[in-house]
């Protein structure tokens, strides 16, 4: 095979080299093999990543039949400015994460449920990549199914036994949402008489029960607002994140909403648009409140946490308000926003996931009391964790200012400019959550746990550093990042029904 | 030798000095004397750089330099002009002397943590050089949510439960004001006229609507809460419980200008004097200016803390430079920027002499200082010199500024503000020479017994220099000049 075919095939191979990653890993079920194999396959499926991204600033979209099926028939995978920016984030967070996850895995998971561990990990990977690489409604739903269902593994293997009740929690809902999601995705088969997205926006004009259409919208929308956590829908995430490993919560937080919101985006402007009215409020209005809702009550009921997972998790849900904000403002500087928080959230709050996995792993706890003083025992790990406060909160340096900016500037070109002022006065909740957490952290006395802690191992240091860095270096140096998202921002206008 | 150096590589330096130091002071922690040689060398090769930059300033250049592009649109860009010369080296000049006054009072008062102290402190002159230096209101943002960063450790360097909550009081007004509406203003500028550069002239005329123009003025000045105007001040006093140099330096000089700066700079380089004055946009802030003014001298007058008279006396003066802003002619943004220099140098005069009191004596409140002037009489003159300034009375810098406001206040017939700088150096002279005849008048009830020779070199060199700012006015105000020049 030359390297022409395999270029050919890459759409496939980024999703299948860490589902046979996991598949390997499963048969061999040994715990000095899973970790070497894992990487391994997250590396190939983002080095295919950055090889699509490449092609794709290159020549445009690319079409790929899997089967060599005709896209009536077969399915399509269609790689565009709009998912090849996903496809990097989530390969780039996945193998991040697996690299991080080497000792973090080892001191929290039984050995022998290492090797599930990994698999599952690399199937939520392999899932969420699927989610975003297809151009098929119903082969979206398999991998959304595929991604869950990992997920629901991974979290459940987490150490506290409260991680079965928060497994099942997210079984529960995840489950409905996707039910929802492939509910709808039959109604539009029904109208439409195709699952390809493409030819689902071509023939919808024709369509001629607009009933139809209004109950697929709204179960496809609903189920996915599940799945990306929308307020009010987020009630699965806090415990999710807080009971799973270390680990997984890093990759949950980084990728499977920020996929979800993926796909929303290309519901939205692919095919359903925002202007349908729901009684006396339309589309956009609609997702305007509930981004709102999301920023102020999630961001302030991160305020009030005592465990610091669960505050981030708090300020996971608050920050995807501001990623559907800049999806229901819809314009180029908006959009260009929400793609960049995807991309710099995913990063910065990685960054956060991992210290913390970091604190766990020297002092077994992760409550914010039981953190006082640990700033002096773990500077490195204490710096990780200042960035990514400060680039949660939008300080000008770090990414978060880089995103906040296009957001801001996306509100008052739409002449909404009291959304701007809503945009900045929710991130002043960011202050006093983070300003929360570093106060612990680095002015109050050590106490007892800081006390007997240690810096963390170079396993966990290098990529949360690496992550922390990269925060950093997408505040002041995001030339390339901002042209990606600038352009997925112009395709998904572009197609605008 | 000279020509040695480029522009752009000076500029370089006057940020990677204080930025290398940060690092060296942190590195050297374990050898006091070292760390502190450290200090004192990076802030006279800091304020050689700033010089040789003054003098090309001086010359007609206009040094600038390109960072970084962030992204699109979005730069990062040093750009020296008159002003932020003028601040750049009162800051840098005013670092050697606080540096010199740091070991004697870090010292004298056996004070923990000096490491961080220091470290944190290069760190905020780091910040304050980028404020001066920057060319474009993304890069001020950036410097200036750096400072009030950098500043927090020094605040709360007690770690005393009061110092904490001063420092959340401090950290929230600054970071909360700088994001809900120095940001949006900013982003808006740049919405509206695809710039943020600042110009001769400004930018924003006829690109934003006259009401608009007033509401982004607004946001402006309360966004920058480091100018302490009225309500947003209560973090000044708050932050009185940080040691004595950081009460010098930050919060009488490089704080609270940047303050001020980023208000006056952004009057003259985003709005432009004209456009302010035709379209009325800042009219309004005259008097909230004016009743900040009033009202600071009023608690100052009823304050027995020195260091909270002093932090309410900075809160009037700030307002002096900010009323001055609001009137936007040429010769009131001379007498704001004449008035920036001198009231840094004489308030850090007079914070320096608190501090000697309270290392000698542990005095610190007012009524305790009867006859203190004759047992430190080294102390007390350089106070003494230092409220002439405050008042406004030749033969001190305090003088040239007021004289310059009050002037342009007059032939702007604003009545208004004639009237409050009328009654304010009243009120000055109300609350400041009290002390002054207690120290003096009193008996001495002791011998003499000055604070540590660095603290008593230093306070000497700053008095001397509120006093050669009067004689020798020259280079400020050609600076001035130029930032008004068409």
């Amino acid at each position: 095979m030359t390297l022409a075919v395999l270029q050919h095939h890459l759409p496939v191979l980024v999703v299948l080299m860490p589902l046979l990653g996991g598949l390997l890993v499963a048969i061999i079920r040994h715990p000095a093999a899973s970790w070497p194999i894992a990487i391994a396959a997250a590396a190939a499926s983002l080095a295919g990543a950055l090889a699509l991204s490449r092609e794709v600033a290159a020549n445009g979209v690319i079409s790929y039949a899997l089967g060599g099926f005709p896209s009536e028939l077969g399915i399509e995978y269609r790689v565009d400015a709009v998912n090849v920016l996903i496809l990097v984030v989530v390969s780039f967070m996945a193998l991040a994460t697996l690299v991080f996850a080497r000792l973090s895995v080892a001191s929290e998971i039984d050995e022998g449920r290492q090797p599930w561990f990994y698999t599952m990990m690399l199937v939520a990977t392999a899932g969420l990549l699927g989610m975003a690489v297809t151009g098929d409604a119903f082969n979206a739903f398999v991998f959304l199914e595929i991604s869950s269902l990992a997920t629901y593994t991974l979290i459940a293997l987490g150490r506290d036994r409260r991680a079965l009740v928060a497994a099942y929690q997210y079984l529960i809902v995840g489950t409905i949402g996707a039910t929802f999601y492939v509910i709808g995705v039959g109604l539009l088969y029904l109208a439409t008489g195709t699952l390809n997205l493409e030819l689902i926006a071509e023939r919808l004009p024709e369509v001629t029960s607009p009933r139809a259409l209004l109950a697929a919208e709204a179960f496809i929308l609903v189920g996915i607002a599940l799945k990306l956590a929308l307020f009010p829908l987020h009630a699965w995430l806090p415990n999710a994140y807080t009971y799973a490993p270390s680990a997984a919560t890093v990759l949950l937080a980084s990728t499977a909403t920020k996929v979800a919101v993926y796909l929303l985006a290309r519901y939205i402007f692919g095919i359903f648009g925002l202007h349908r009215e729901f009684g006396d409020i339309s589309g956009a209005s609609l997702l305007i409140l509930l981004s709102l809702a999301a920023m102020f009550l999630a961001s302030a009921a991160a305020i009030f946490q005592n465990d610091v997972k669960r505050l981030l998790a708090f300020s996971s849900i608050g920050q995807i308000g501001y990623i559907t904000l800049g999806i229901a403002i819809a314009n180029s500087d908006a959009l260009t926003g929400a793609f960049l928080h995807i991309a710099n959230h995913a990063v910065l709050k990685g960054a956060a996931f991992m210290a913390i996995g970091a604190i766990l792993y020297r002092c077994g706890s992760e409550r914010l009391d039981d953190l006082a003083g640990i700033g002096r025992a773990m500077p490195v790990t204490g710096a990780v964790l200042t960035i990514a406060g400060l680039a949660l909160i939008g300080v000008p340096g770090t990414s978060g200012f880089v995103s906040k900016w296009y957001l801001v500037a996306g509100a008052f070109d739409a002449g909404k400019g009291w959304l701007a002022l809503m945009i900045v006065a929710s991130s002043f909740l960011a202050v006093l959550y983070v300003g929360r957490i570093m106060e612990i952290v680095w002015f109050r006395p050590p106490g007892r746990v800081a006390l007997a802690a240690a810096e963390a191992p170079g396993g966990l240091l290098v990529p949360m550093v690496a992550l922390a860095t990269l925060t950093v270096l997408l505040g002041i140096a995001a030339y390339w990042p901002a042209e990606m998202a600038h352009s997925a921002a112009e395709a998904l206008l572009g197609v605008r029904p | 030798m000279i020509a040695m150096f480029s522009d752009a590589s000076l500029l370089i330096l006057a940020l990677a000095i204080p930025a290398a130091v940060a690092l060296l002071v942190a590195l050297a922690g374990r050898w006091p004397n070292l760390r502190e040689a450290i200090s004192l060398v990076g802030a006279l090769l800091l304020a050689v750089t700033i010089f040789m930059l003054l003098a090309r300033v001086l010359g007609g250049a206009r040094p600038s330099l390109h960072l970084a592009t962030i992204a699109p649109g979005l730069d990062l860009a040093l750009a020296l002009e008159p002003l932020g010369m003028l601040f750049a080296s009162v800051a840098a000049t005013l670092w050697i002397a606080n540096t010199i006054y740091s070991i004697g009072y870090m010292r004298g008062n056996s004070e923990p943590r000096q490491t961080p102290f220091y470290s944190a402190f290069a760190v905020a002159i780091f910040s304050t050089m980028g404020v001066a230096l920057s060319g474009n209101l993304i890069t001020l943002f950036l410097f200036y949510e750096l400072l009030s960063l950098s500043t927090f450790p020094l605040v709360t360097h007690k770690q005393s439960p009061e110092a904490m909550r001063a420092g959340r009081v401090y950290l929230l007004t600054l970071i909360g004001a700088s994001m809900i509406l120095l940001l949006p203003a900013i982003i808006w500028t740049a919405v509206a006229t695809g710039t943020t550069a600042f110009t001769p002239g400004g930018i924003l005329a006829g690109h934003v609507n006259p009401i608009g123009m007033a509401v982004l003025f607004g946001m402006f000045v309360f966004g920058a809460a480091k100018a302490a105007v009225m309500p947003l001040h209560r973090w000044l006093p708050a932050a009185m419980v940080a040691p004595t140099p950081v009460s010098a330096l930050l919060h009488a000089v490089a704080v609270v200008k940047a303050g001020v700066f980023t208000i006056l700079k952004v009057s003259v380089y985003v709005f432009g004097l004209d456009t302010l004055r035709e379209t009325g946009a800042s009219q309004w802030l005259v008097y909230v200016a004016g009743f900040t003014i009033i009202a600071a001298s009023f608690v100052a007058l009823s304050a027995d803390d020195l260091k909270r008279r002093l932090a309410y006396s900075t809160i009037g003066q700030l307002s002096y430079i900010v009323m001055a802003a609001a009137i936007a002619t040429p010769a009131a943004a001379i007498g704001a920027a004449l008035h920036i220099a001198a009231h840094a140098v004489s308030k850090i005069t007079l914070f320096f002499a608190a501090g000697s009191v309270y290392t000698a004596e542990h005095v610190t409140k007012v009524s305790r200082m009867d006859g203190i002037g004759r047992r430190m009489p080294w102390t007390m003159a350089a106070f003494a010199i230092g409220t002439l300034a405050m008042i406004g009375l030749p033969p001190t810098a305090g003088f040239l500024g007021k004289w310059f406001m009050l002037g342009a206040a007059g032939s702007a017939s604003d009545w208004f503000a004639v009237g409050v700088i009328i009654v304010s150096t009243i009120l000055n002279g109300a609350y400041f020479l009290p002390i002054l005849t207690a120290a003096f008048l009193k008996p001495a009830g002791g011998p003499v017994a000055e604070a540590p020779v660095a603290i008593v070199v230093a306070l000497t060199a700053t008095a001397i220099g509120t006093v050669l700012l009067f004689l020798f006015p020259d280079v400020p105000l050609r600076l001035a000049s130029a930032m008004v020049a068409p």
